[in-house]
């Protein structure tokens, strides 16, 4: 009851004057006039995503926002499970939806499903990850980005920056994706490049882990992270150990901007999810429409971008909405 | 955790030991002497030296194990020895320890909860929203939040009293509805799957000061939370061994049919200590939030294990009745010592997963050994 008490008192000391809801500017946002009058199709994309991921956040944005304009219907189903990502394929293919968006995390588990949705004549483009089987498969298109590239033009821009000393943060072990980028920057970097296994969904754990490793190693001068939310929890930890390291990572989000514009971040490689969205509903439309295919059989790379500081004033109010 | 009236194979159970009936002073001391010594006398009234007592007590072999461990990285890891490392280990070792601890006190109660891990993202995820979406003193939040994660300690709780299910199997429930609610909800309201930043709001910084502050302790800054998790292992040591709920704890834990005919309220105490479990989720989630001011939706998946990991490495029975709240921390601690210890070491880092439970399985087997030989000097 002393609970009770105790908010119900907070409660009557009131509002915060600053940030918060009403803090909020409203963001303008894509899709809110009238769209095409085509025939309305119903589009599924089943990812390899987890549980609240802000990168697939960014994609479904995208999606329903080329929906809303093509009148499409938009079904989002994931799993990070391979098997059950097929499983949900297979579920979509069962509805006979007029397009189908499949992300090839790991390939070999998709394959099957991924070829009796071909079979059964519905369209299927392939997003973010496994663009050399995509065609293979029998899909019309990849829009993604190639992580060996993304790494590799990482490991460049550091060599721009003059870096001698890298480590980069794998949050999720064993995923393949995360070790392309690594291993392509590793490639393109003349300093030495060292890698950190850290526990994903358990933050605290990924500051004491970078911390740890700052503190065995001075010399380290750079902190490579693999997703956005692991940059400001890095930069947290790099403040702890009192190591000088830059922090650069791959993603943006909202935090990922701020600090890229206070420059207590080098900078952020996007690969644009938004555009992985939104193209891939849009080609299956432009597909069902005008029987177009993009991409001529090559996967249609929808990044790396490099945004450093000069970047922000761009994109600051874009991360706010969640559509970069 | 049947009966205590079954028979019990010789060593096999040390809650057995302590002699029932369950609920008397019996039940927490840690086994004088096996049933022949009440021909003689009384056995609560049999005299033993401090040293024969500490060797009874549940956390001793963790207690070595963690010097071991300790040892271990001390000569391996170069730069382990610092201040500024140990400030970080004991860091890793104060977030797991904070819910280590109540997790300790429900698996002596014979209970399990496996929604621990995503209910402290619950618990920050409604603080979080609720102080942005009312534009409210973020402390309201703190508050609000605090009844929320109570409520479901006491659904929890409460679900286990009424239906006399497993509790594997009720908190199961729990802990993959809130996984969705978790992210159905930030979504709902945030429109992404994470929060947006309360930092600019008002009483942030003497949240962050409560939560997530640091202490500077002479050559190192000592983190908040390693006070929250020392603050709740005296806690519940005093209540394991100074109070009648401590005893009930034991009891239920020991065997549930028994403590009820002694007159133990074994409902009032288990839903306590789902409360206590809710408590410790609150405060490592206000922690979550104020030091990293945006809350992660999907966060936390997996460590509800780590935490039972924990107290049983900490001398935690996994059928009940048996344990301490210092093993617990203890446990804790050789978790964050082994963890962070690999990356000092600068280990190959592919083989991480594999260093961190070879280690901990050492770690047990000494605190196994070691209790065998303690019971078998008694």
């Amino acid at each position: 009851m002393a609970v009770a008490l105790t908010s119900a008192a907070l409660l009557a000391a009131g509002c915060s004057s600053s940030g918060g809801k009403s803090g909020e500017e409203s963001a303008d946002g894509a899709g809110g006039g009238k769209g095409v009058d085509t025939p309305r199709m119903t589009i599924a994309m089943v990812s390899h995503s987890g549980e609240g991921d802000t990168f697939w956040d960014i994609v479904q944005s995208g999606a329903k926002d080329a929906a809303r304009k093509d009148n499409v219907r938009f079904d989002y189903s994931h799993d990070d499970e391979a098997g059950r990502q097929a499983q949900l394929v297979q579920s979509a293919v069962d509805k006979k939806v007029d397009g189908l968006i499949v992300t090839l995390a790991k390939p070999d588990a998709m394959k099957g499903a991924v070829k009796k949705a071909v079979k059964a004549g519905i369209p299927v483009i392939t997003i973010n990850s496994g663009g050399e089987h995509s065609a293979e498969f029998g899909a019309l298109s990849h829009i993604g980005q190639d992580e060996a590239i993304a790494g590799e033009a990482v490991g460049d821009e550091l060599n721009e920056r003059g870096r001698k000393k890298a480590l980069c943060v794998i949050h999720e072990q064993g995923n393949v994706s995360l070790e392309e980028r690594c291993d392509g920057a590793k490639k393109t970097f003349d300093g030495e490049m060292s890698t950190l296994n850290v526990d994903g969904t358990n933050m605290p754990d990924v500051q004491s882990s970078v911390e740890a490793k700052l503190q065995s190693d001075d010399e380290i001068d750079t902190v490579l992270t693999l997703g956005a939310p692991f940059a400001a929890t890095s930069a947290k930890a790099k403040e702890k150990a009192g190591s000088k390291a830059e922090i650069d990572t791959f993603d943006l989000n909202a935090q990922v901007v701020k600090g890229l514009k206070d420059k207590s971040f080098g900078f952020a490689v996007d690969q644009q999810p938004y555009l992985q969205g939104y193209e891939a509903v849009d080609a299956l439309w432009l597909h069902s429409y005008n029987a177009n295919e993009l991409g001529g059989g090559k996967p249609v790379l929808t990044g790396p971008q490099i945004v450093t500081d000069k970047d922000v004033p761009r994109l600051e109010k874009y991360t706010k909405r969640g559509t970069r | 955790m049947t009966a205590a009236s079954t028979p019990t194979p010789p060593g096999a159970d040390e809650a057995r030991e302590d002699g029932p009936p369950a609920g008397t002073d019996a039940a927490r001391h840690d086994g004088t002497e096996t049933g022949t010594a009440t021909v003689r006398s009384d056995e609560r009234l049999v005299h033993r030296s401090l040293f024969q007592r500490l060797l009874g007590r549940p956390e001793l072999g963790a207690v070595v194990g963690a010097i071991a461990v300790f040892v271990v990285f001390s000569v391996v890891a170069d730069s382990f020895l610092r201040a500024s490392s140990l400030s970080t280990v004991l860091y890793a070792s104060s977030t797991l320890g904070i819910m280590a601890v109540p997790v300790a006190l429900l698996m002596i109660g014979g209970e399990f909860d496996l929604s621990t891990g995503v209910m402290v993202t619950t618990s920050s995820l409604v603080s979080s929203m609720f102080s942005y979406q009312m534009t409210a003193n973020v402390w309201v939040g703190v508050g609000v939040s605090l009844l929320v994660t109570l409520g479901i300690g006491l659904f929890n709780g409460y679900m286990l009293v009424r239906t006399k299910l497993p509790s594997f199997i009720i908190t199961l429930g729990t802990f993959l509805m809130l996984t969705g609610l978790n992210l159905g909800l930030t979504k709902a309201i945030s429109g992404t799957v994470s929060t947006k930043t309360i930092s600019d709001m008002e009483g942030f910084a003497s949240a962050r000061a409560l939560f997530a502050s640091e202490l500077t302790l002479g050559p190192a800054d000592i983190q908040i939370t390693v006070v929250w998790w020392l603050g709740l292992v005296a806690l519940a040591t005093w209540l394991l061994l100074r109070t009648k709920a401590g005893n009930w704890i034991f009891a239920v834990g020991g065997g549930q049919e028994t403590a009820r005919a002694v007159g133990v309220p074994v409902a009032r105490t288990k839903i306590g200590l789902y409360l206590g479990v809710a408590l410790g989720a609150w405060i490592s989630g206000q922690h979550l939030l104020f030091n990293y001011d945006v809350v992660q939706s999907g966060e936390g998946v997996g460590n509800e294990l780590i935490y039972i990991a924990a107290a049983v490495i900490g001398g935690c029975l996994l059928t009940g009745g048996y344990g301490s709240a210092v093993g617990a921390a203890v446990g804790a601690f050789i978790f964050g010592m082994t963890s962070k210890g690999i990356v000092y070491a600068q280990w190959e880092p592919d083989w991480f997963k594999f260093f961190l439970g070879a280690m901990l399985l050492v770690a047990v087997l000494l605190n196994a050994y070691i209790r065998k030989r303690a019971e078998a000097k008694r």
